[in-house]
């Protein structure tokens, strides 16, 4: 599957993830509290700055902000007509640039580098019996799931066009998830064959 | 809290699949090709109704978890860190709640599924619960009045999301009747 990643070898590219999302929450955290709008503009250009050091295209730039138009327009409208134009623009600009710094960490860090974060912050949790690395494993077969259900839609859609079968497109949603639900199971099962260790069923047959 | 078996990860990473696979574009659309209305939260209610509360949040999380980690998996086909610090974030975090409500609502009608109750658990806990946490984290995010966040999502979230509600309900009581065991613990 593609991720948003954009392959590179920029310094922003090769710091480490754990440091680059402990200074984007720090980051977003401070542009939360800019009200004025030179200092907007002194983070704006600060952004700005870090897209051309990690060699980011303006095409791609602008992908990431494409989603937020339609939110930021509307916004805008309505708090011109609440308060002012120029907090309005504040707020919008406020927004703008708290994605953009986020988008910015996401297009420089591969997903298997931020999944491998996410197991390092799991590991304090395990006194209260979390398992970073099953947490792993149902990440990693989430990922591979996507295809799999993709394809369940595909062919349960397939079978229901090849009928005739007609109605609303949701029908197909009871054969689809009975499917995926016997998938899961055979999952399990392919699983424990395999020495994935099933604690928990071992303690109730004990 | 007991670890998972085998068998409840594999549904958890198998749910948490099927709730990207309704917000990829042009896999379902609830009304046709005229109202682009996509049904991850779609999902979202049918994690909760169909798993439980507990393997229903969990499915939820892991979905947001690979979103976090930059896969474009959001309706649209957004993803990435962006998303959480965007005026939406408040209602992602919600699903996570609003699934458990879900589930914890259809568990306490027993071991059947009742579609009344289904019904009621998918507009409180998918809707109420999701727009209780949404709408004050988009109001905080982007500075503005709760009145504009809440115009906002009753003209954008709510039509569409009172029909899924109602087809995750009919969806949801087939299931349930084709796989009996899964409200058993």
């Amino acid at each position: 599957m593609i991720g948003l990643y954009l392959p590179g070898r920029t310094p922003l590219h090769r710091a480490p993830a754990g440091l680059k999302l402990a200074l984007l929450a720090l980051g977003v955290g401070v542009l939360l509290t800019l009200d004025d709008l030179r200092w907007l503009t002194v983070a704006g250009i600060t952004i700005l700055g870090l897209y051309a050091v990690a060699r980011v295209p303006p095409r791609v730039a602008a992908q990431q902000l494409r989603p937020l138009l339609w939110f930021a327009a509307f916004l805008f409208v309505v708090q011109t007509l609440l308060t002012d134009w120029l907090g309005a623009t504040a707020l919008v600009v406020r927004l703008v640039l708290a994605v953009a710094l986020a988008a910015l960490v996401t297009l420089t860090t591969r997903v298997s580098a931020m999944l491998d974060v996410v197991e390092v912050l799991l590991g304090p949790l395990r006194r209260f019996g979390v398992q970073p690395e099953r947490v792993g494993l149902v990440l990693a077969l989430t990922i591979r799931g996507v295809p799999v259900v993709a394809g369940v839609l595909g062919t349960v859609r397939d079978a229901h066009r090849a009928r005739g079968v007609g109605g609303p497109p949701w029908r197909l949603l009871v054969p689809v998830l009975v499917r995926v639900l016997r998938q899961a199971d055979a999952l399990s099962d392919a699983l424990i064959a395999r020495g994935v260790d099933d604690e928990a069923e071992r303690r109730t047959r004990r | 809290m007991t670890a998972l078996s085998t068998r409840e990860l594999a549904r958890v990473a198998v749910f948490a699949a099927l709730i990207a696979v309704l917000g990829l574009p042009g896999q379902l659309l609830l009304t046709g090709n005229a109202v682009p209305v996509t049904l991850q939260t779609l999902g979202v209610m049918l994690a909760g109704a169909l798993l439980g509360p507990r393997l229903g949040a969990l499915a939820v999380l892991s979905f947001l978890a690979l979103v976090a980690a930059g896969l474009p998996l959001l309706a649209g086909g957004r993803g990435g860190l962006g998303v959480f610090t965007g005026p939406s974030a408040g209602y992602l975090v919600g699903f996570v709640a609003g699934a458990t409500v879900i589930g914890l609502i259809v568990r306490a009608g027993g071991q059947r599924y009742r579609p009344a109750l289904g019904l009621a658990a998918n507009v409180i806990g998918g809707m109420a619960v999701i727009y209780a946490i949404g709408i004050p984290v988009q109001a905080w995010l982007t500075g503005t009045s709760s009145l504009a966040a809440t115009a906002y999502a009753a003209a954008v979230y709510l039509p569409g999301d009172a029909i899924k509600a109602v087809v995750a309900t009919v969806v949801a009581a087939g299931v349930h009747r084709a796989y009996p065991q899964l409200l058993r613990r």
